[in-house]
């Protein structure tokens, strides 16, 4: 995989290996249980392929081979802890207790969010590359200030460790001790541009110049990056300060919809990483070591066809909002212009659920 | 009543906020033990703690985006920006994230905070510390703009601005920080939206805001002598403008100038302008003018008085809106 040392407990054929400082101590029922996510969220992932594919979306972001990455740190939340996402954490989404439609209504362009934060502890995606993890320490910040035992975790990519908004976020993480842990899934590719074009060194040691550990784990190895971020979550809530987590991963698909990576990358790499697939090893150790027989793998399978069936259904039923809805959150108070704005829309006889 | 100074009233104001709620804090670089670069957060670390007193690693974007998170979690952050052209790094976060997360949210994010600038010129600076960037903030939905220009509306707005649940861009004039003004400690003169017609008048109207309003007051002072009678309106919101008390005033004189020191072009004067032109068509005795900045970068501040709206091109536009013939 490369040279660089990274925190494994799982090798891509299945296999479970020790690490020094890492153990995992889940049990079957919870690991099948990951795999359970994995395989439903890649398959929901493809139905949202289809859908754009098909005109009904405008656009989507697909995760493929991301699957470990985000069910294992989904997964290692506890549910007070709050969490920062970009746009392409269905995973998480999913882990943290929201319907599949709900991530679904921002790409079908009928909202720029889709669900209630507050309610999820999850909050609106952030489309603007590194915005959010500022806004997550400032979360974490107030979080220290009430006193509470609760982490925030913010997720971004490698690209986004490029952006000024990160790297002022490690600064003011690492200057406030901000109960915070930062996910970054190097998936290799923002876009087109390799994660070299964004660091001469590898991502996680970064942290060390701001002054809190970094750590690179196998992003494919679902039970190494929950152990990894379990721990880091730990820290966090116990007033250890940030952590940033490196998951070492690739984007098995394209960006977005709207992206051709023949242009830029060729298939023996990516056939590299086929052999390293998230879900494969998963499945590989709970046949060998737990004799996990193959119906219960089908019945997963049909659970996560039948949730992929319920999508569909839903995006198609998704419908616009009323115009007139635009006006009602741009502000909190009244405003002359938004008054003047809705009753123009009214006059022209636009809106009022007729749509 | 007290007599102070706009940046005392500011340091009272944020003061009584403070008091009044413990999920307001203030966050920017060398607000704690220094006081500022004004001095408008004297004493308030000493008082309120290195927790609510917040000195900022020096980055603008990190001051704004972690209030916004604050925000989020329920706080009430005063960010501190120190001068008008340090705003810039902060500006993604402000209209990407401040101004939309309350929409994108769909209401369940409060971003009840406040952004400080003191803005505005006629302090002879060097380069970055006399710009106008009220009308970036003025042109994004999402956000309000509001400028005192006196102690007493520095103490009551600077409150008004932190209760209030949108995300407010106070700019304020710096050139006016150390004039002394009374400030009425029980009661607010009125609310944070409201214009204010500074100088009575009847043949001329004047609208300014932020460090403009002094500028305008003393043209109407000299108008007077030559037989000439001003109206000023002092704006105080930006953003919304409260546009009813100037539509009476046009209607009233059937003249307009609008003086500000950002330059025209696609300004918050030029929207002045365009909607009193709207409202006040059949009123209007003249065009419309506007005495602002020039369309320049901000110049080396000793030539700054001719780049300004100086008491001179505020008469000269009064005298040709007054001696214009349809």
């Amino acid at each position: 995989m490369s040279e660089i040392p990274l925190v494994q407990l799982l090798t891509p054929e299945g296999e479970r290996v020790t690490h020094p400082e890492y153990e995992s101590t889940l049990g079957k029922d919870e690991i099948f249980g990951m795999h359970r996510d994995m395989t439903i969220i890649r398959r929901l992932c493809n139905e949202a392929t289809s859908l754009q594919r098909q005109g009904q979306l405008a656009l989507w972001a697909p995760l493929q081979g991301q699957e470990a990455a985000q069910i294992g740190a989904g997964r290692a939340l506890q549910p007070m802890d709050f969490t920062f996402p970009s746009y392409r954490e269905h995973g998480i989404a999913w882990c943290r207790g929201i319907p599949p439609e709900k991530w679904l209504r921002l790409f079908r362009a009928v909202d720029h969010g889709g669900w209630d934060p507050q309610q999820y502890r999850h909050s609106v995606p952030t489309i603007v590359i590194g915005n959010q993890a500022l806004n997550a320490v400032g979360y974490a910040m107030g979080v220290q200030r009430d006193g509470a035992e609760e982490a925030t975790m913010v997720f971004f990519g490698d690209g986004a460790t490029s952006e000024g908004d990160v790297n002022e976020a490690f600064v003011w993480a690492g200057s406030f001790d901000a109960p915070i842990v930062f996910f970054v899934q190097n998936n290799q590719w923002a876009i087109s541009e390799p994660t070299v074009r964004q660091s001469k060194i590898p991502l996680y040691r970064r942290a060390e110049g701001f002054g809190f550990p970094g750590i690179r784990v196998d992003g494919n190895d679902v039970l190494a990056v929950h152990e990894v971020t379990k721990r880091a979550l730990a820290h966090a809530r116990e007033g250890g300060g940030p952590t940033l987590i490196e998951a070492f991963t690739y984007r098995m698909g394209a960006h977005t919809t709207s992206d051709d990576p023949t242009r830029y990358r060729i298939d023996a790499d990516v056939e590299v990483w086929k052999h390293r697939d998230p879900l494969e090893r998963v499945k590989a150790y709970l046949v060998r070591q737990h004799q996990v027989p193959a119906s219960e793998f089908d019945a997963t399978s049909a659970e996560a066809d039948a949730l992929a069936a319920k999508l569909r259904e839903d995006v198609l039923a998704m419908d616009s909002p009323d115009p007139l809805s635009i006006f009602e959150y741009a502000y909190a108070d009244v405003h002359p212009l938004i008054e003047e704005g809705k009753r123009d829309m009214i006059e022209l006889g636009v809106g009022g659920g007729a749509h | 009543m007290a007599q102070m100074t706009m940046a005392k009233a500011l340091n009272e104001g944020l003061r009584r906020a403070l008091e009044d709620n413990p999920k307001v804090l203030l966050m920017g670089e060398d607000i704690g033990k220094l006081g500022g670069v004004f001095r408008v957060t004297d004493g308030l670390q000493k008082d309120f703690g290195e927790d609510r007193i917040i000195d900022s690693p020096l980055a603008e974007s990190g001051i704004v985006g972690t209030s916004v998170g604050l925000a989020i979690r329920g706080y009430r952050p005063v960010c501190e920006i120190q001068f008008d052209g340090f705003v810039y790094p902060a500006f993604d976060q402000i209209v990407s994230q401040v101004a939309k997360l309350h929409s994108r949210s769909h209401g369940v994010y409060k971003m009840a905070l406040v952004i400080r600038i003191p803005f505005g010129g006629q302090i002879g600076a060097i380069e970055h510390h006399s710009e106008s960037p009220e009308g970036y903030f003025a042109h994004t939905a999402g956000l309000r703009v509001v400028s005192p220009t006196t102690p007493n509306d520095a103490y009551w707005m600077i409150q008004q601005a932190i209760t209030h649940d949108d995300p407010i861009i106070f700019c304020e004039p710096k050139c006016r920080y150390w004039e002394k003004g009374e400030v009425d400690l029980d009661r607010p003169p009125r609310g944070l939206f409201d214009a204010h017609v500074a100088r009575e008048g009847t043949d001329v109207t004047v609208i300014a805001y932020g460090p403009s309003v002094r500028t305008a007051v003393r043209a109407a002072e000299a108008a007077s002598a030559e037989g000439r009678s001003v109206e000023v309106i002092d704006a105080r919101s930006i953003a919304p403008l409260d546009f009813p008390p100037m539509v009476a005033s046009v209607q009233k004189t059937g003249r307009l100038v609008v003086v500000a020191e950002a330059p025209a072009n696609a300004s918050v004067a030029s929207e002045v302008v365009a909607r009193l032109t709207e409202e006040c068509f059949y009123s209007l005795r003249a065009p419309a003018l506007r005495v602002t900045g020039y369309h320049t970068p901000y110049p080396p501040s000793r030539v700054e008085e001719e780049y300004l709206p100086n008491i001179d091109r505020i008469l000269d536009a009064v005298d040709r809106v007054m001696g214009f013939e349809s």
